[in-house]
């Protein structure tokens, strides 16, 4: 399934995902990344902590209906999987970030742009075995 | 108001996501399949983040401290080591086979989808079992 090359809409929509890790940066000292903020959602011993973990992840579902109300459609998601595949992902992604401290927007943005070797490291590691797999999941084994 | 700063900024990121095209799995792995349906603009989204976040850090890391906390809390390991690289690599698979990272499967549940429940559900229970595991090799390094 063919998606449109959308080089404005993903140069804007990643400003304004740096604009929020800048942000938290300056009001709360913490990285925007989405692995660190769901872990700590799962431990229940800082209650202010767990608050503010809370309010980010529900503004952060809040997103698709400011798009709605910015562009009159919810964003277009299509997952060309199966269910099944689904699950099986999210388990395995649960466990590597978990191993690998963080996830796309963690090391990806906010500690490459600290310019922490090891967000940089993670950061090529990831983006490699993610294009090795849909290579091996669409062209050798499926398509 | 610590929590409405939270909220705002987590909309911020929710909408950032959702524009950017990070919020849809088949964008997502259109721009890992270098060798068939490529689409190539998350990497504009990268690109869009950092352009900010690199100036973005480098002027609010420069205060004494942030505006609600007493202190930046920032990742001080350094180490590259076997768990930095084979967690990232575990989570490139997944996000290979499944289209969705922890940050552009948060913001989809807003859409209120079945299948980013069955995402997200799968990503806690891998981030649990996670827990489980290094519980288990008991070591004396904070979670």
């Amino acid at each position: 399934m063919e998606t449109e090359f959308t080089p404005w809409a993903a140069l804007g929509g990643g400003a304004l995902i740096g604009l929020s890790a800048v942000l938290l940066m300056a009001f709360y000292g913490r990285i925007m990344g989405a692995t660190g903020i769901l872990a700590g959602l799962l431990r229940f011993n800082d209650p202010a902590d767990w608050a503010l973990r809370a309010a980010l992840v529900i503004g952060m579902t809040a997103g698709p209906l400011a798009y709605l109300a910015l562009n009159g459609a919810i964003p277009a998601i299509d997952l060309p999987v199966s269910n099944l595949e689904v699950v099986i992902g999210g388990l395995i992604v649960g466990v590597g970030v978990s191993y690998g401290g963080g996830c796309t927007s963690g090391h990806g943005v906010c500690g490459i742009a600290r310019g922490s070797l090891r967000s940089i490291v993670a950061t090529g590691v990831f983006m490699t075995t993610a294009i090795v797999t849909v290579f091996v999941t669409r062209h050798l084994i499926g398509g | 108001m610590r929590l409405l700063a939270a909220l705002l900024i987590g909309l911020i990121f929710g909408l950032g996501i959702s524009i950017s095209g990070m919020i849809n799995p088949a964008k997502v792995l259109n721009f890992f399949d270098i060798a068939g349906t490529w689409d190539p603009s998350l990497a504009f989204v990268m690109v869009g983040a950092l352009c900010v976040t690199i100036p973005g850090y480098r002027l609010v890391l420069k205060r004494p401290a942030p505006v609600m906390e007493s202190g930046f809390h920032l990742p001080d390991t350094k180490v590259i080591d076997r768990r930095l690289v084979l967690g990232s690599a575990t989570f490139g698979i997944g996000w290979g086979i499944a289209g969705f990272c922890p940050g552009g499967a948060l913001p989809a549940l807003g859409t209120g989808r079945v299948d980013v429940f069955l995402f997200v559900a799968a990503l806690i229970g891998g981030l649990l079992f996670a827990r489980v595991l290094q519980s288990r090799v008991a070591t004396d390094k904070p979670a």
